[in-house]
């Protein structure tokens, strides 16, 4: 089941140019929630802070707090059991180059000391078919290197991967901007399946998309988060008028 | 028109055979050395020069075997050292080092790169030779190992560094920790650009012979204990090649060639094992 | 200005709609002239413009359609387009009422005239009132001018059952102006049709305008 995360007054800063700007946001557990925004906003950085990737940039500084259900990202919390449990999936499918499927899935497990087979085959098995993948690649699992399949199915990969360390969110920055309308459709199938198991954050500049798979919605501009509703009620009749400017496409 | 458009041609024409000229000159003196080498030499190989140690002088046959030998286990000495370290400090550089002590130790790697062979030599004989108090093996295989490190280091460096950062960013993203991530997953992707700067300071240092004049010393007996002087090749062709003895330079002759087989074929060996993924590591 | 095929296509939807409301107008007006004068050209008036609004309804429906399908209408632009086609509906139904009095005026001409107390042209004035009134608080996207409009057809239905009342008295005392006093009546509820298109067409507004908290300045609060 998933966990809900929750972000309170969150400042970022690149060096000395600040991104965000007490940004607070719940992102219940088990919806998905849908971060837009016009290029620059602040989206993506503000969801590198939630799993503690922002600070792996020289320079790059973060205040204020995010909570996981019971867990503190910040204040104590070791980074790497941060990431264990808020897992990414970026724009650009990123499998690991030489590595099969197979090892590609297990990855994140086996460098965390996993060794036993058995769990190795029936967790990668099960990722595999979560996300959508395991039919096409059943027979070429530890043949068939990451880097050689299709943009969509690297993705699809790439998510199982995710998946296979059991986090409790899953973070999304524009899994879908690389990829074409039907790996996008595959994708979005499949965000839907997986609220039902994970807290779901999803980076988006398509807002079509955001309207298609969101539960909730927040419009971010310049750093600050503007509006955050249902998505139902922002892409009808948003509160804001800057909000209303974006989505209409009156940006200029 | 028409003749502007001969005259682009036949420059064009010029180029392509200045080109040719220019590569077929690079490789002329390689042919013509390993040609040389091979007229010279080839006949001289026989098994038991293969497998003899030298016989005294005055004496007709005998081999360099020992020397083979010899230079094997300094060689191993010198990658057992230069390779770790080399990787290491190439590791440190790319991952960890892209400001100001990363700069120092840069520069010191490329100054070391350009200090001449026997200066290393030198150095190592005041260092460990004389404390020991006696040439060895273990010596040579020291000052060897010293001038591979530059090589590795830079080009591990650089390989690690065309590591696409997403990859890292995949890696830290599923809780990984950073050196964990560095080596079994950047290491590993560019595994095959590490092998092939390990080799390159391999061949390097396989044919230097000022750094073992003043660290094996030279055996004329076969010598199984590091810790004593060793033969080793490209010493023992040194010296046979300044004698005045016919047998000798002809045994020279002979050193240089096998000298000259086994480098190469150590490095393609590796390369083939490299190609049929068997360096890659282990699942 | 971004997206400026998109704002043409809004606007030209606006114009077509405009355009296509004076024509539900004018044909209530053709309708309760040749019911004053008893004038049968002025019936065949109403018939020609009610192809012309037929016509109207087929192509904003097309533009409407091709919006939605091409330019992704978000937020407030899909408000409007969603009441330009409910409008669109209201006054092509309008123009069926006008076609329905002209029909009811082309009988009533071949009766022996009657003078009936009945106010039809207030009444007509009133109804045609309430459409000019709808849709120029759409014109001006004008809540509160909407409202209004939403109490103006409690003053027509008061006047339809005063009519209804009257004609089935009139029917009662004269017996043998049975058939006008009947063509009355229904000329009336044509009427009251009419104001009850123009009702709708107000609420569409509304729904269209409420929703916009951001685009006037008037600020008429979150739903």
């Amino acid at each position: 089941m998933g966990v809900g995360i929750e972000a309170r007054r969150l400042n970022a800063w690149f060096g000395s140019h600040q991104a965000l700007f007490d940004v607070s946001m719940d992102m219940a557990a088990n919806h998905v929630t849908a971060i837009i925004g016009p290029s620059g906003c602040g989206k993506s950085t503000f969801i590198r802070c939630l799993n503690r990737m922002h600070e792996t940039v020289p320079g790059a500084r973060v205040e204020g707090t995010v909570r996981l259900g019971e867990l503190q990202v910040y204040n104590g919390t070791p980074a790497v059991e941060v990431r264990r449990r808020i897992g990414m999936v970026f724009q650009k499918p990123n499998p690991f180059p030489t590595m099969s499927i197979y090892d590609n899935v297990a990855a994140g497990l086996k460098l965390n000391g996993l060794r036993n087979r058995r769990q190795l085959d029936e967790i990668v098995e099960r990722t595999l078919r979560l996300a959508a993948l395991w039919d096409e690649v059943k027979d070429q699992l530890r043949k068939q290197s990451g880097a050689s399949l299709s943009g969509g199915q690297q993705q699809r990969l790439c998510i199982a991967r995710a998946l296979a360390v059991e986090p409790e969110v899953l973070l999304m920055d524009e899994p879908a901007s690389a990829l074409d309308p039907i790996s996008t459709g595959k994708i979005e199938e499949l965000i839907f399946q997986l609220k039902a198991s994970y807290t779901v954050v999803i980076v988006t500049h398509n807002m079509q998309q955001a309207a298609r798979v969101a539960d909730l919605t927040g419009f971010f501009l310049l750093g600050r988060l503007i509006e955050f509703e249902r998505t139902q009620k922002i892409f009808t009749t948003p509160s804001d008028k800057r909000t209303e400017d974006y989505i209409t496409g009156r940006f200029g | 028109m028409r003749s502007s458009y001969w005259r682009r041609l036949l420059a064009d024409r010029m180029a392509t055979a200045a080109a040719a000229a220019a590569a077929v000159l690079v490789i002329a003196p390689l042919v013509a050395v390993f040609g040389y080498l091979v007229y010279r030499g080839a006949s001289s190989i026989t098994w038991a020069f293969l497998t003899q140690a030298p016989k005294p002088v005055g004496e007709s046959g005998g081999g360099m075997g020992n020397a083979i030998a010899g230079s094997g286990i300094i060689l191993l000495i010198a990658s057992a050292i230069g390779v770790p370290l080399g990787i290491g400090a190439g590791i440190y550089l790319a991952e960890y080092g892209r400001r100001g002590f990363g700069n120092f130790i840069r520069f010191t790697a490329d100054v070391l790169n350009g200090v001449p062979s026997i200066v290393v030599g030198i150095a190592v004989y005041a260092l460990v030779v004389v404390v020991q108090h006696h040439f060895s093996a273990v010596s040579a295989g020291i000052a060897l190992g010293i001038m591979m490190i530059p090589t590795v280091t830079r080009s591990t460096e650089e390989v690690l560094l065309m590591v696409p950062n997403s990859i890292r960013e995949a890696g830290l993203g599923l809780g990984i920790p950073r050196w964990r991530t560095t080596v079994s997953i950047v290491l590993r992707s560019a595994i095959s650009g590490v092998i092939t700067g390990v080799m390159l300071a391999f061949a390097r240092v396989a044919g230097e012979t000022a750094p073992l004049l003043f660290t094996a010393f030279g055996n004329q007996y076969w010598n199984w204990n590091p810790n004593q002087p060793t033969a080793a090749l490209p010493l023992q062709i040194f010296v046979y090649a300044i004698s005045p003895y016919d047998e000798w330079h002809r045994q020279a002759w002979a050193g240089a060639l096998v000298l000259i087989i086994l480098i190469v074929g150590t490095v393609g060996m590796v390369r083939l094992a490299a190609s049929r993924g068997l360096l890659k590591g282990t699942s | 200005m971004p997206r400026t095929r998109f704002v043409q296509g809004l606007g030209e939807l606006k114009d077509k709609l405009l355009r296509m409301a004076g024509l539900a107008e004018q044909a209530v007006d053709h309708a309760i002239r040749a019911y004053q004068q008893g004038d049968a050209r002025e019936c065949e008036r109403v018939f020609e413009t009610e192809e012309l609004i037929n016509l109207a309804e087929h192509e904003i429906d097309e533009l409407a359609l091709d919006l939605l399908a091409m330019q992704q209408p978000m937020a407030s632009d899909l408000r409007f387009i969603l009441a330009v086609i409910k409008i669109n509906g209201n006054l092509e139904r309008v123009g069926d009422q006008a076609v329905n009095i002209a029909q009811r005026v082309a009988e009533v001409i071949k009766l022996p005239p009657a003078d009936l107390p009945a106010d039809v042209p207030h009444m007509a004035e009133l109804a045609s009132g309430m459409i000019r009134e709808a849709l120029e608080a759409f014109v001006r996207a004008d809540a509160e001018m909407a409202q209004r409009v939403l109490i103006m057809d409690n003053e027509v239905d008061r006047m339809k059952r005063e009519t209804e009342q009257a004609m089935i008295e009139q029917a009662q005392r004269s017996p043998q102006l049975l058939r006008q006093a009947l063509d009355v009546l229904l000329i009336a509820r044509n009427l009251e049709r009419v104001a009850d298109h123009a009702t709708n067409i107000a609420e569409d507004v509304i729904f269209w305008v409420r929703g916009a908290d951001v685009r006037h300045h008037f600020g008429y609060g979150a739903k």
